[in-house]
């Protein structure tokens, strides 16, 4: 596989760009592997890359049902920040962040992570305490996040209305300026062209149907629609079909699935230059490089495995955006879909070995896996590789819902995130 | 948007009117001193999440308050059938002949 660098592309151009060739194979699988991943999103594709990269196991497969990077990794509105509560969270969403910023490089593939800022902000008083309280449990973290007041949110954001006369005026806004986006179905193809080209198997459109245990308990394989496929380890990564696939293990989660929808305008000029979220009147906003307003609208009151989502909820997500936006009020909306998210009842991961010997599940990230995709590829790979968790993931475990040890950032939200 | 019909008022209404309540059919312990980790885990936070028909919870919020159940398939979003809180639950074989 080629080395992408401005001599390369230098090279390709001078003779047409007719010599590119494709970045993975598209592998048929072989009898057995050391560890098969059952999702090729960019968690499971990352943790692909991190076991051959970090851990040298190669004999690795990443099963889809569809197409790599198909599901909620291609669904997402692409927003990274660390700015959570508690400091199991801190320390896993910033340990991603710090991925995040060497990425591209890592990948020798542009994922266009733009350090842009995310400003969130506080239209009542409990938000500006809150608010508050996440700076300073940040700072004590050591991640960056700080205090603007509405003048400095309308500088930092210009099309932003902090007008008096709004129905929830804006009181000030909490700023991560190291947070930002990036392109997320590049993290998905950089991340395949790194295991693959490490000697991991991508198969795709390849539905696992059940997991196959030995009469000891162990895990044997994966039974997919390209047969029996046997396995040392298996490492579940399916993010609403968690749930499914887990249950044909006897493995019952404490997760529940729902449509998280999202939708784009028509393109524009660049206006936008930061992301802003609203928890208070629930909007999501930031401008892709093709110049998209990339809208984040919530979940449906109601647990469904339907991509689509209810147009009430669309209705509610624009309302909101142009409450805040009143610059954005004749725009038209070009698309809106859905992505199915696993929801846990404190809003934390499940990053953890299981009851069964040689099963593990990275799941439970509910509205916001995108931003934890490196970090959470990262410890995942290391936590199956070593069957135990690296220090970072261990609070995230299954059993915490047994224990009460939860990591409550439902409670703490500063966000829906 | 789901139309919903509600056992009560005996009529199909936007889904906007509801407020979806969760799993149906969980039943609070009769003696919780005596539950163990295991039990609270499983009453608390473990639900079936099926791809499929699913028992849950709604209540008609703006409408008569009350709370009722239904079985509603989680891939088309169609609901099979509502029927009252406290009615035993309906035989799932029989409704989804309809699904097809």
């Amino acid at each position: 596989m080629s080395h992408f660098s401005a001599f390369s592309l230098l090279k390709h151009a001078f003779f047409g760009n007719k010599g590119w060739t494709e970045q993975w194979p598209d592998s048929q699988p072989k009898a057995e592997y050391d560890v098969i991943i059952v999702g090729a999103g960019g968690h499971g594709l990352g943790a692909a890359y991190y076991l051959a990269k970090e851990h040298g196991i190669t004999n690795v497969a990443v099963i889809d049902k569809g197409w790599l990077g198909g599901g909620n990794t291609g669904r997402n509105t692409t927003i990274i920040r660390s700015n959570y509560l508690y400091d199991e969270s801190a320390r896993l969403y910033d340990h991603s962040v710090d991925l995040w910023e060497n990425l591209s490089q890592e990948l020798n593939y542009n994922v266009m992570y733009s350090r842009r800022g995310v400003l969130m902000l506080a239209h009542n008083v409990h938000d500006v305490q809150s608010f508050k309280r996440h700076i300073h449990s940040n700072r004590l973290n050591g991640v960056d996040n700080r205090w603007l007041t509405p003048q400095e949110c309308k500088d930092y954001c210009p099309p932003l209305s902090i007008s008096p006369k709004a129905r929830y005026p804006v009181m000030g806004g909490a700023l991560q300026e190291r947070a930002g986006t990036a392109r997320h179905d590049a993290v998905a193809w950089g991340y395949a062209r790194g295991a693959a080209m490490r000697g991991v198997d991508i198969l795709q459109n390849c539905p696992v149907t059940a997991i196959r245990r030995h009469p000891d308990g162990s895990v044997a394989g994966v039974e997919t629609a390209k047969g029996f496929i046997r396995a040392k380890k298996v490492a579940v990564s399916a993010a609403g079909h968690t749930s499914v696939v887990m249950q044909t293990a006897d493995v019952r989660l404490p997760l529940e699935s729902y449509p998280l929808q999202a939708l784009v305008s028509e393109p524009i000029k660049p206006v936008f230059p930061c992301v802003v979220m609203s928890n208070a009147v629930h909007a999501y906003i930031s401008q892709s490089d093709k110049g998209e307003l990339v809208i984040g609208s919530g979940t449906d009151q109601y647990t469904s495995y339907s991509q689509r989502g209810g147009l009430p909820l669309i209705e509610h997500t624009v309302a909101a955006i142009t409450e805040v936006f009143p610059i954005f009020n004749r725009m038209r909306m070009l698309r809106k879909w859905g992505g199915i998210v696993d929801v846990t009842p404190d809003r934390s991961a499940i990053i953890s070995k299981t009851p069964v010997p040689g099963l593990y599940v990275n799941c439970g990230w509910g509205t916001g896996g995108f931003k934890a995709t490196p970090g959470a590829a990262h410890t995942f790979a290391w936590t199956v590789a070593k069957d135990e968790p690296h220090p970072i993931n261990a609070p995230f475990t299954m059993e915490r819902f047994r224990t009460g040890r939860l990591i409550d950032e439902a409670a703490a939200a500063a966000v829906a995130h | 948007m789901l139309l919903i019909h509600c056992p009560y008022c005996d009529e199909t209404l936007p889904e906007a009117e509801f407020a979806y309540a969760g799993q149906a059919h969980v039943l609070r312990p009769q003696d919780p001193s005596a539950q163990t980790d295991e039990q609270w885990e499983e009453f608390l936070f473990i639900r079936e999440n099926p791809k499929g028909p699913h028992f849950e919870r709604w209540r008609h919020q703006h409408g008569c308050g009350r709370f009722f159940n239904a079985v509603r398939d989680t891939v088309s979003d169609k609901f099979l059938t509502t029927y009252r809180a406290g009615a035993p639950r309906p035989d799932l074989a029989s409704l989804t002949e309809s699904l097809t």
